[in-house]
């Protein structure tokens, strides 16, 4: 365990030394200043804004952002629908994949366009390499740079000395794309080729193996694609495995590298935060209060998936390491990350909204899984999605000025900022939309036949887990699953002859994955809009800190109570049970 | 509104083109140049003819022929495979190593079903290994050797699972245990500037030297 210990120290060493340099530039970017790219991009910058005819520089006020903003996704919605819709006629289709069904496609579009890449179907058995690049992989770009842009325009909210204006939309979706999206990602995709992640347009390739069997390989342009779904914090996977098949993630380094790209821009925005409200102490306050959740439930994951599982002891395996083994929970894992790399990558993939997996999540142990479950739990506010998880957790940083202005009995005020009855209307809501959203659904999924269809360990704890997990990831935008848990069944793989989806869950998933995306982020733009108004007074004795440790464990206290209060009776049902019980089902 | 709906509709097409055909189109170009052997799947050839992908897992098994010369097929008509004796033995697969249908095994960790797997990978596990290592007991053999890897095609084993099969592959093969362990060390891949992943034995890589 020694060795696994080393590993995930030495990883966050890194993504610590990364928040800085990135958190400066990306603050650059979103000031509209100079970086080292300006020369090669710039002019490409300027022709963008030609080609949309937009006015860069025309601030917009909240309800203006939030139009373009809306609307700009909306009719991606529908773009996306119509090319998975018509996949059959598209080129890059070597397999000759038909289209999937409407309803399974309904659910696709929903979850890529909201940054979830929930995934009831397998990407090689089931959509062509036009609609993975041309239709997915854009998304994975764009709902990551919305993402973003909605987190910058809160900051300058935030920020803002005075007027209505919370930035440009437009501008910003161009800037995140040109200056950061898209340069990592081509460089992230060639490291990830030279590391044995395929980028090829070729047909399947069948193969006599050596004892004179076959076997086919699936192609396909994959690195250009991994690379942006773990930067964006996407998460979908090429390949129905996603990151654990080896033409995804084909080494330690790469995946190690992948890991860094989910969390890199999550972590840098805290600094990136700091800077751009002129006190670097706030931005790392937020960083300490995310890190600490996050070690914690890395630790957990991985002591517990170390121990092996209850299936496994009651079989008579002897899970313990020694010489040559890493002994553990091996099920759903891969030898070359073992246990300790697939512990670390279920913390990374669940603190964000990445949900990408290098491992089979539904195997887990127990209290392993209770972790990934508590990251849901807690509204993806550990780091979380790009600009999303930042967003949301400065939601949560106004809740908690406005408890701890309750408990010293003074007028609420952040970073000079006074926090009214408007804001505070607007940040429950905000804050609570995403857990009564999932209480609901997964209600009606456990409660319904219609919902127990698509659930693969039977009327269990790990059937419940299953049905809650999944509402959990689709309401939170992560998109990582128990993987038994189905909306879609295709007899014929590869391929989609004869394929059917399971309508209820499809259509729930959906609209459970476009309003929990949608509607918090209307009510982050509208507490901009609010923020953005409001006069600084300078601080006074009175005023109560918000980036000293007290703060960070005030913090902490209210994202555990609001998530722990929320969610604590559901999880007991699932995982925590199994990880008590020496029974099984 | 109508200025929204209008830059909208522009940002798709651009965005569609750029990000979505551009960008790939542009990355495969280029490591079709700079990397062509592990943009196209890392493919290894034995004597001239392609025998897989040093990255993925395949089996070494052979059918099982019934006393009428025909496969034997098992409840859902799949042939029914034995491992071949003379080959280093992947880890199990929920696939059936399938390079391009691929799923989780997703057993759970408090399901009946899961012992019941476990138990008769640990059984087929002692059956061919324990003659061939005398001292082999349930509780000396490796996790990895009898759970399902994540992918379905893990293309490695761990050391220790290697060593228990060297004794198979030394008596069938007629060579010294020294020599396979040779062989194993010489395709084992470490941790990566020894510092990332778990070091493990590319199966392939070895049944191929084992081979030559």
């Amino acid at each position: 365990m020694f060795q696994g210990w080393v590993q995930i120290a030495i990883f966050i060493a890194v993504l610590v030394a990364l928040v800085k340099p990135v958190g400066i530039y990306m603050a650059r970017v979103f000031t509209n200043q100079r970086v080292f790219l300006s020369p090669v991009v710039g002019p490409i910058e300027r022709i963008a804004y030609k080609a949309l005819r937009v006015r860069p520089d025309e601030g917009q006020d909240w309800k203006g952002y939030a139009r373009s903003l809306i609307v700009f996704s909306l009719l991606f919605w529908v773009a996306l629908y119509l090319i998975l819709r018509t996949q059959s006629i598209h080129p890059f289709n070597p397999e000759g994949f038909k289209s999937a069904p409407w309803d399974l496609n309904f659910n696709t579009t929903s979850s890529f366009i909201t940054n979830t890449n929930w995934q009831y179907y397998g990407g090689e058995t089931t959509l062509s390499y036009f609609s993975q690049m041309a239709g997915l992989a854009v998304q994975n770009f764009v709902s990551a740079a919305v993402g973003i842009a909605v987190v910058v325009a809160l900051i300058r909210g935030i920020a803002a000395r005075s007027g209505q204006a919370i930035g440009n939309f437009w501008q910003d979706l161009v800037r995140i794309l040109l200056y950061v999206l898209v340069p990592v990602s081509i460089v992230g995709a060639l490291f990830l080729v030279s590391q044995g992640v395929i980028q090829n347009l070729s047909h399947a390739t069948a193969i006599h193996t050596l004892t004179g069997g076959s076997q086919i390989l699936g192609q396909g342009p994959v690195a250009s694609q991994e690379a942006i779904k773990e930067l964006g914090t996407n998460g979908g996977g090429f390949f129905n495995v996603n990151s654990a098949f080896p033409f995804e993630n084909s080494t330690g380094l790469t995946n190690f590298f992948e890991m860094l790209l989910i969390l890199v821009i999550p972590t840098a925005l805290t600094y990136t935060y700091g800077r751009m409200v002129g006190s670097q102490r706030q931005g790392w306050a937020i960083f300490s209060a995310m890190a600490a959740l996050f070690i914690v439930g890395v630790a957990v994951v991985y002591i517990a998936e170390q121990h092996g599982t209850v299936a496994q002891h009651a079989a008579g395996l002897h899970t313990h390491a020694f010489d040559g083994s890493t002994g553990g929970n091996m099920e759903g894992k891969e030898q070359r990350f073992g246990i300790a790399n697939t512990s670390l990558w279920t913390a990374v993939t669940t603190v964000t909204s990445c949900g990408a997996v290098n491992g089979a999540f539904e195997s887990l142990t127990g209290l392993g899984q209770a972790v990934p479950f508590a990251n849901l739990g807690f509204s993806e506010v550990i780091f979380g999605g790009v600009g999303a998880g930042l967003y949301s957790m400065l939601l949560y940083v106004i809740l908690a000025v406005f408890i701890g202005g309750l408990m010293v009995g003074r007028t609420p005020e952040y970073l000079g900022k006074k926090i009214g009855a408007r804001e505070i209307k607007l940040v429950s809501l905000g804050v609570l939309v995403t857990p009564l959203v999932v209480l609901l659904s997964s209600g009606i999924a456990s409660a319904t036949r219609l919902g127990t269809r698509s659930i693969y360990a039977g009327i269990n704890p790990q059937g419940f887990s299953e049905t809650l997990y999944a509402y959990l990831s689709q309401a939170n935008n992560n998109g990582s699953a128990l993987a038994g848990y189905t909306g879609f069944i295709q007899p014929n793989a590869p391929g989609n002859a004869g394929a059917y989806g399971i309508s209820f869950a499809d259509l729930l998933g959906g609209v459970v994955m476009v309003g929990a995306r949608f509607l918090p982020i209307l009510f982050v733009l509208a507490v901009a809009g609010s923020l953005a108004g409001k006069k600084v007074s300078p601080a006074g004795l009175g005023t109560m800190r918000t980036d000293n440790p007290t703060f960070v464990f005030l913090l902490v206290g209210v994202v555990i109570l609001v998530g722990a209060l929320t969610f604590f009776p559901a999880i007991l049902l699932g995982p925590v049970v199994q990880s008590l019980t020496t029974r099984l089902f | 509104m109508r200025k929204d709906l209008v830059t909208s509709l522009l940002a798709i097409v651009v965005t569609t083109v750029f990000l979505g055909l551009v960008y790939p189109l542009a990355i495969t170009g280029i490591s079709q140049v700079l990397f062509p052997g592990k943009a196209n799947g890392s493919k290894v050839s034995l004597n001239g003819r392609v025998v897989g992908s040093s990255l993925i897992g395949q089996p070494f098994s052979h059918p099982v022929f019934g006393k009428n010369g025909k496969p034997k097929l098992d409840d859902e008509e799949e042939e029914i495979l034995a491992p071949d004796k003379g080959y280093f033995q992947p880890r199990p697969s929920a696939t059936g190593y399938s390079g391009n249908v691929t799923y989780f095994g997703n057993a759970g960790p408090n399901s009946a079903e899961a012992r019941e797997e476990v138990r008769e990978y640990m059984k087929s596990y002692l059956q061919l290994e324990k003659p061939f290592d005398k001292s082999l007991t349930s509780e000396g053999i490796p996790v990895d050797a009898v759970t399902q890897s994540a992918s379905g095609v893990d293309p490695h084993i761990s050391e220790a699972n290697a060593l228990v099969q060297a004794h198979r592959i030394a008596a069938v093969r007629r060579l010294s245990l020294s020599q396979v362990a040779g062989l194993i060390s010489a395709n084992t891949d470490g941790r990566l500037l020894g510092l990332f992943g778990e070091p493990g034995v590319n199966v392939l890589e070895l049944n191929i030297a084992l081979v030559k």
